[in-house]
């Protein structure tokens, strides 16, 4: 397929595809930078992740921030909250968020003063 | 559930926001790494009939790229920075992306000095910490800070500096000027 088809080309699966056509789950108020990480437990009940969920779960060992799963997957966020969501309900990941505390602001500072 | 800063990775918010055309994808690439992020937007009215929506249970959007990029400060210590959606049939959006925001630079051409208006209005109402950066466009008359200050009618607290978005020094001092503002609001409601 990829001697004919090139990034112009587009998609071959339209993304919500890959959802049921579903646009909301339990993962739509997920904030850009909450950080998802693998709970490396068996999924609870008869969930079996799919092809995009898998690649999640590879990706996200140590904790990733949502952004950063929809910009590797080149999916919209919209699809990869949808694909998050499910994860989360299946006890697959965790989504926390870290606050920006006194101590953290000034080390942005130093550090983006030092680039 | 709450990370403990210092050992588990911290991933902050920085918005760019400001009128269409004013240099926010300039400001994102001169000093971050940027990254492809596509995101959905609502479909206008127009849309409505020549798109097919059917089935996708009334939510009409299409997707997106929007401006990301991100700049690691160290290893578990990254800043994000996303570009606001320019016009104002995303408000929608902006909600979700001002959501624990760290803060907000709100970038103003002084030739079109009234684009900037509805993004400073929206972060004085839900009191995220922002500053104003004008970007000096080549050709535009120069004012100077207080003219600016006074023609957006700003808080004396809020931060407005003259900026060239085009060059990474300029645009590190926006960024740190920014932090600098929002440390000194958290501090301020800390005490």
């Amino acid at each position: 397929m990829t001697r004919w088809m090139d990034e112009e080309a587009g998609p071959v699966v339209r993304p919500y595809a890959l959802v049921g056509g579903r646009t909301r789950s339990s993962g739509d108020t997920l904030d850009l930078v909450a950080l998802v990480v693998a709970t490396g437990d068996a999924p609870r009940g008869d969930f079996v992740p799919g092809p995009e969920q898998e690649r999640i779960l590879s990706m996200v060992g140590t904790a990733t921030p949502v952004a950063d799963v929809a910009s590797e997957l080149d999916l919209p966020l919209g699809v990869v909250r949808v694909l998050l969501g499910d994860l989360q309900d299946h006890g697959l990941i965790s989504i926390g968020r870290a606050s920006a505390s006194e101590r953290i602001l000034k080390e942005v500072i130093n550090g983006l003063r030092a680039l | 559930m709450d990370f403990e800063p210092s050992d588990e990775p911290v991933a902050l918010k920085i918005l760019i926001a400001g009128g269409f055309g004013v240099g926010k994808t300039t400001l994102v690439g001169a000093i971050s790494e940027i990254r492809p992020l596509r995101t959905e937007e609502v479909l206008s009215d127009r849309g409505i009939g020549i798109d097919d929506v059917e089935g996708v249970e009334g939510k009409t959007t299409t997707t997106v790229a929007m401006d990301f990029g991100r700049i690691t400060i160290r290893e578990g210590l990254v800043v994000y920075l996303f570009g606001t959606p320019g016009q104002e049939r995303f408000w929608f959006m902006w909600d979700e992306l001002s959501y624990g925001a760290l803060g907000a630079v709100v970038l103003a051409d002084t030739r079109r000095l009234t684009d900037c208006f509805p993004s400073i209005d929206y972060f004085e109402q839900r009191g995220t910490p922002f500053i104003v950066a004008v970007n000096c466009f080549d050709g535009a008359d120069r004012y100077d800070v207080e003219e600016v200050r006074s023609a957006l009618d700003l808080d004396p607290d809020v931060p407005v500096l003259m900026c060239d978005v085009r060059r990474r020094a300029s645009a590190k001092t926006v960024l740190v000027t920014l932090v600098e503002h929002s440390l000194k609001v958290l501090t301020a409601n800390q005490s």
